[in-house]
C-alpha cells in the first residue's frame, strides 16, 4: 500500500498534537511503540493519555503531526488499521439489556471484514479465553465492573490481532483477575501480539511492561525500553539510624549530601561515587549505628514521580 | 477532514450483517414493543368506544370516518389512524430517531462500534434504515389492529367509498396497506430530523423532545392561516392525504408530493447528520 511505510512500529506518532481552544491536551508528541512489545503507556490524570488513545483509534481529530496506526496512516486508513487491532478504551461499554455474548455479536456483526460463518465460534472462544462462558448467556446490567471488564477483553479478541490498545485493563478487578490479565498479556504476546497498555499502576507495568513511555501535561517526558529507563546515573541512599548527626557528618565527608526524614537519612549518590560496603565502612568506624542501609537504583514510581511531578493531582 | 475512509468495496453479505443487527436490537427492546403495544390500543379503544356508545354518529361528525366505523369494521383502522399520526405516531418515531445515535454515546456503546471498524456513514445509514423499520411495523400493528378488532365489534364487508363506489373487501386490504405506507413515508422527514439532532447530544432524551417539539410546531405553523406561503413545505404538510386511497380511482397524487417531500427533508437533514457525524470527536 503507498500508505504503508515500513511497519517497523505498531504504533509511531510524529509531532502529534490535540488543542482544546488553546489548551494542548497533547502536544507534539513522538510515540514509537516497537512491534512484539509490550509498552507502557504512563502518565497522571490529565497528561493527554486518552486523548492520544483517541486519536490513534480514529476517534478523534487530530490538530497537528501524524499517526500511523500498524504502518498506516490515521485517520485516513482507519479501514485497514482497525480489523488488526483489538482496543479496550476509558472502560467496558455494552448494551445492558442483553446478554453477553449477543453483545459480542453485536460488535463483531459491525465489522465488516469479520466472517458471519465462524461469529458463534469466533465468539465462543474469546468468551472461554477470560473465562466467562458461564456468564455469557446474563444480561449485562447483572454483570459486575469486573465481568465488564473481562468482556471487553473478549471483544477485543474476536478476530486474531496484531496490536491491543488496553487502557486500564486492570481497573475494578480483584487480584485474582488481576493476576489472569496478567497472565493473559503474557501468553498473547509471547504469541507476537503488541501491547499498548496505559495505566496508572507502575507495580503492574513494572510487572509485565518491555517498553515505557511517561506523559506529563501533554508532552512525553520518557520513552524507551525498561531496560535503558532503568539505567540511572545516580543512586538513592537509604539509611536507618539512632545517630543521625553522626552519620550526616560521615555522609558529608565522603561528599554526600543527605537529609534526615522522619525515620531516615537519604541521599542521592551518583552511581560509581563510592562502594556501598565503603560507606557502611566508614559509618561503623564513626560509632554510627546502622538499623538498616541500601544503595540501589530509584525505583519506577520514584523516577515516575519526579518525571510528573508528586503525586497524582490532575493536571491543569 | 473526515474522520470517515472511503469504504472498499466489500462483499455484500458482510454490510448485511449490520443491519441484521440492527433491527435485531430495535426489536428485542422492550420499549419498541411498548410503544408498537400502545399504538395497536388506538384503534382498540376507538372500536370499544363506538361499539359501547351505541348511538349513530351522524355523518360528518366527529374524526373522518367514525361514522362509518360501526357499519364497517374495515374503518376503524382509518380513523385510529386519523387520531394517530398528528402526535402519537411522531412522538414514537422522535424515541427511536432521537435515540439512533445519542443512545450509542449514552451507553458508551459508540466508540466500541466505531473501532470494529465500522464507518460513520454506516452506522448512520443502518440506523436510519431501522427507524424505516420501525414506521412500517408501527403504521401496519395499527391498521392491522384495527382490521381484528373491527371484525370482531363490528360487521366486515365490502367498503364504500368517499366517492360513494363500492369495493370488495380485497381491494380495501390493499388501500389499507397502501395508507400504513403512506403515512410510514409521512414519518420519514421526522426521522431523519431526529437522525440529525442525535448527532449533536449524548443525552437521547433531548434528541427525542426536540424532535417531537418540532414536529409538533410543524403541525402548528400549518394551521395559522397567515403564513400560508410557507404550509406545502412544512414536513407534516401532506399528513392526513392518505384519505386520497379512498377514492377511486386510486388517486396517487398526495402520495406522490408528499414522496418528494420526505425525500427532501431526508436529503437536507441527512447531509447536515453526515457531515456533522463524520468530522467531530467521539468523546463518550
Amino acid at each position: 500500500m503507498a500508505s504503508s511505510i515500513a511497519a517497523e512500529y505498531a504504533i509511531e506518532t510524529r509531532g502529534l498534537s490535540k488543542s482544546f481552544g488553546s489548551h494542548n491536551a497533547v502536544d507534539g508528541i513522538d510515540l514509537r511503540v516497537p512491534r512484539g512489545s509490550v509498552f507502557g503507556f504512563l502518565g497522571p490524570n490529565g497528561s493527554g493519555k486518552t486523548s492520544t488513545i483517541r486519536m490513534l483509534l480514529g476517534l478523534s481529530n487530530i490538530s497537528a503531526g501524524e499517526v500511523y496506526l500498524l504502518g498506516h496512516r490515521m485517520p485516513d486508513h482507519l479501514d485497514l488499521a482497525l480489523p488488526r487491532v483489538g482496543a479496550l478504551v476509558e472502560g467496558p461499554a455494552f448494551y445492558p439489556f442483553i446478554s453477553g455474548r449477543r453483545n459480542l455479536i453485536r460488535f463483531d456483526s459491525a465489522n465488516k471484514n469479520a466472517d458471519p460463518k465462524t461469529r458463534d465460534e469466533r465468539v465462543d472462544r474469546a468468551l472461554a479465553r477470560v473465562g466467562l462462558t458461564a456468564a455469557a448467556k446474563k444480561k449485562v446490567h447483572a454483570y459486575s465492573l469486573g465481568m465488564k471488564q473481562r468482556l471487553a477483553i473478549a471483544n477485543a479478541l474476536l478476530q486474531p490481532r496484531e496490536l491491543l490498545v488496553l487502557d486500564e485493563p486492570t481497573n475494578g478487578l480483584d487480584p485474582q483477575g488481576t493476576r489472569e490479565i496478567r497472565n493473559l498479556v503474557r501468553t498473547l504476546a509471547s504469541e507476537g501480539i503488541t501491547f499498548f497498555i496505559s495505566s496508572h499502576l507502575l507495580v503492574e507495568i513494572e510487572q509485565i511492561c518491555t517498553h515505557l513511555a511517561v506523559m506529563s501535561q501533554g508532552k512525553l517526558v520518557e520513552q524507551g525500553s525498561l531496560e535503558e529507563l532503568s539505567k540511572s546515573e545516580t543512586l538513592v541512599l537509604t539509611l536507618q539510624t539512632d545517630q543521625k548527626q553522626g552519620a550526616i557528618k560521615v555522609l558529608r565527608d565522603l561528599k554526600i549530601k543527605a537529609k534526615a526524614h522522619q525515620s531516615e537519612i537519604v541521599a542521592v549518590v551518583p552511581r560509581g561515587l563510592i562502594e556501598p560496603e565503603e560507606i557502611v565502612r566508614k559509618l561503623t568506624r564513626a560509632k554510627v549505628g546502622i538499623k538498616s542501609f541500601s544503595l540501589l537504583a530509584p525505583t519506577l514510581e520514584e523516577r515516575f514521580v519526579s518525571l510528573t511531578g508528586e503525586g497524582f493531582d490532575v493536571a491543569r | 477532514m473526515s474522520l470517515d475512509s472511503s469504504p472498499k468495496p466489500s462483499v455484500a453479505f458482510a454490510h448485511f450483517e449490520f443491519v441484521k443487527s440492527e433491527l435485531s436490537l430495535l426489536f428485542t427492546r422492550r420499549r419498541t414493543w411498548a410503544m408498537l403495544f400502545t399504538i395497536s390500543l388506538i384503534p382498540i379503544f376507538l372500536a370499544i368506544a363506538v361499539s359501547l356508545s351505541g348511538s349513530t354518529v351522524p355523518p360528518g361528525e366527529g374524526p373522518p370516518f367514525l361514522d362509518r366505523v360501526s357499519q364497517n369494521g374495515l374503518f376503524v383502522g382509518f380513523t385510529a389512524m386519523v387520531l394517530a399520526i398528528p402526535f402519537f405516531l411522531p412522538l414514537t418515531m422522535a424515541v427511536v430517531s432521537g435515540d439512533t445515535i445519542a443512545g450509542e454515546a449514552n451507553t458508551g456503546t459508540l466508540r466500541y462500534l466505531l473501532i470494529s471498524p465500522l464507518s460513520r456513514a454506516k452506522l448512520l445509514l443502518v440506523k436510519f434504515i431501522g427507524a424505516g423499520a420501525f414506521a412500517l411495523a408501527a403504521t401496519f400493528t395499527l391498521m392491522l389492529t384495527g382490521i381484528i378488532i373491527g371484525s370482531i365489534l363490528f360487521p366486515i364487508g365490502p367498503v364504500t367509498l368517499l366517492s360513494g363506489e363500492v369495493i370488495p373487501i380485497p381491494d380495501a386490504l390493499l388501500r389499507i396497506a397502501l395508507v400504513a405506507i403512506y403515512v410510514s413515508i409521512s414519518l420519514m422527514g421526522v426521522a431523519a430530523i431526529g437522525l440529525f439532532i442525535s448527532t449533536l447530544t449524548v443525552v437521547p432524551v433531548g434528541a427525542m423532545a426536540a424532535t417531537v417539539i418540532l414536529s409538533t410546531v410543524s403541525q402548528i405553523l400549518g394551521s395559522l392561516p397567515q403564513i400560508e406561503v410557507i404550509h406545502p413545505y412544512l414536513p407534516t404538510y401532506y399528513w392526513l392525504g392518505f384519505a386520497d386511497f379512498l377514492r377511486s380511482p386510486l388517486d396517487f397524487t398526495s402520495f406522490t408530493s408528499n414522496l418528494l417531500l420526505q425525500l427532501g427533508y431526508i436529503l437536507i437533514f441527512g447531509s447536515f447528520a453526515y457531515s456533522k457525524f463524520t468530522t467531530k470527536d467521539v468523546l463518550s
